[in-house]
């Protein structure tokens, strides 16, 4: 019988091609059903990570109130004079949100390959693992916040409206952290080599979106490099965070704009080039 | 022989299909590491790989059509591109040449270790349901009866990279064959579990049978596969070699490795 014919007949009967990826809207919406699934295994995983360790979960604590009083201790030396204005605060949303990103960069990278055992095992959307590693990193990043806004009033002495726009801006950037995991975790799935290269990746935007220094004042001779620095998501998001909450700096309406083009643009393409190798995954 | 029969609707009046597997091919590409000691010396440096990839064509145009109330037995040899073809029927493997048709997205329960293996037994079930689609609070109420089916309430709480690979598979079968499938194809799974749990599994399936589910079983156990099945396929170098009533298929396929183990 002839291919045409099968297809008909096969039709008629309500059987459907097999093998063939989903449409991408059924794709967002099957993933979507089973969000349950991803914040299950983003709380398990975690969990079982720390189970070995004696202060178990309160890493999540110590651990980035460690790095950034050494990033403070060191760089509020080296930088001396030349600190920026009000640097602690600075600092710490700096490093905090920074890591934040680069978290969500690395794990979505491994996301796949270290849930093997699961990916031959069952099928089910692909994307849920990347997209649990991103709430890892921001249940993760939630005390840090904590940590933060505590230094804030110590030093500031005063809560201000600023903080309200802390909402809409997590959400823009674990939106960028989504995409950012998903293509991350689509490169290293195929190219298993990238993952040797993650690291001076994360390195790299660490050292130039100003996370110690202010970038502005650095590149302030040198208007048309800072022109086009200042649209590197990374950097574009921690500005924003800090014109939001610490005292000294402003919200500026580009970045702001940067923000939510970053946001939105990461996350279409992101889940749009994870989707395109759904079947790809696991397959070794 | 039968090999290059088509999917033929003969019955179609009286009979549904639910699977259809029409020339189906696939091809894997390996990057072959190391090369045959025997082979001569090729070229080396950063590029050389390109020349060390190579095709396995592991299922060489297989078809044939599932009816309603069929459960299915694969048999052959080991590399007979049995498990490859069964991937390919769930979707987790692509193809390179024909067209699979059916009636849902087959669940395929796989060999291999633990699903995740720093997490423990009962987590893994809830897990293991989510993935498959349950709700969380449905997950809930089912994990005893998934443990006591496994046959694994004593340990249910330790992780699961401390189960034997027999535990392991048991647990895996429990959480697949606990709630109905349309299609449930079954891997090699249950060949490491006792004796005891080959039987509750054995019911299982003839149970998904019955309500209306088709089941696909590969298993090097002949008894198994006389036990659940109602049509054995025996594939041999990706190509079928035989396909019919169990006892006939069974009987020639043993009469094969007999002659081929002398």
């Amino acid at each position: 019988m002839s291919q045409e014919n099968l297809a008909a007949y096969a039709a008629e009967h309500g059987l459907k091609r097999m093998g063939a990826r989903p449409s991408f809207f059924n794709y967002l919406t099957e993933t979507w059903q089973r969000r349950d699934f991803a914040v299950a295994l983003s709380t398990f995983s975690n969990e079982a990570a720390n189970a070995r360790n004696r202060l178990g979960k309160w890493w999540n604590i110590l651990l980035p109130t460690i790095q950034a009083a050494t990033y403070g201790l060191i760089f509020g030396v080296i930088l001396g004079s030349s600190r920026p204005d009000n640097f602690l605060p600075f600092l710490f949303t700096g490093v905090f949100l920074f890591s934040f990103m680069s978290g969500s960069f690395y794990s979505g990278a491994s996301s796949i390959t270290s849930n093997s055992g699961l990916v031959r095992s069952l099928s089910f959307p692909r994307a849920l693992l990347p997209i649990s590693t991103v709430i890892t990193q921001f249940v993760n990043l939630l005390p840090q916040i904590g940590i933060l806004l505590v230094t804030l009033l110590i030093i500031q002495h005063q809560i201000t409206w600023g903080w309200l726009a802390l909402i809409p801006i997590l959400f823009l950037m674990t939106m960028f952290s989504a995409g950012l995991a998903m293509i991350a975790a689509r490169l290293t799935a195929q190219v298993r080599d990238l993952s040797k290269l993650l690291p001076f990746v994360t390195r790299i935007f660490f050292y130039i979106s100003g996370i110690f220094f202010s970038v502005d004042k650095v590149l302030a001779n040198h208007p048309d490099i800072y022109a086009f620095v200042k649209w590197n998501p990374v950097y574009d998001f921690i500005e924003i965070a800090r014109g939001a909450l610490v005292e000294g700096y402003t919200m500026e309406t580009d970045i702001w704009i940067a923000c939510v083009a970053w946001a939105v643009v990461t996350f279409v393409f992101g889940s749009i080039f994870f989707w395109k190798a759904e079947e790809e995954y696991g397959r070794d | 022989m039968a090999a290059t029969k088509k999917a033929t609707p003969k019955k179609a009046a009286e009979r549904k299909p639910v699977v259809i597997v029409d020339d189906v091919h696939v091809i894997y590409k390996v990057y072959a590491s190391g090369k045959r000691v025997t082979r001569g010396q090729g070229k080396n440096g950063i590029f050389s790989k390109t020349s060390n990839l190579r095709e396995v064509h592991a299922v060489k145009g297989v078809s044939f059509t599932v009816y309603e109330g069929e459960s299915i037995g694969i048999i052959g040899s080991n590399g007979s591109g049995k498990s490859t073809l069964l991937r390919a029927i769930s979707g987790l493997t692509p193809i390179d040449g024909g067209s699979i048709y059916a009636i849902a997205r087959p669940t395929l329960l796989g060999v291999g270790g633990a699903l995740l293996p720093n997490i423990s037994g009962e987590r893994n079930i809830l897990l293991g349901g989510m993935a498959m689609g349950e709700s969380r609070k449905d997950m809930e109420k089912s994990v005893d009866e998934i443990a006591k089916f496994a046959g694994l309430e004593e340990f249910i709480d330790l992780p699961m990279r401390t189960y034997s690979s027999g535990m392991a598979a048991r647990l895996k079968f429990a959480i697949a064959a606990h709630r109905d499938h349309d299609i449930l194809i079954v891997d090699e799974a249950l060949s490491v579990g006792d004796k005891q749990f080959q039987n509750r599994s054995e019911a299982r399936m003839r149970q998904l049978r019955e309500n209306a589910g088709t089941v696909f079983l590969v298993s090097h156990a002949m008894e198994s596969i006389l036990e659940t099945c109602n049509r054995v396929i025996w594939l041999e170098k990706g190509l079928i070699r035989m396909d019919g009533d169990p006892k006939k298929v069974v009987a020639a396929y043993s009469k094969y490795m007999e002659e081929i183990s002398e």
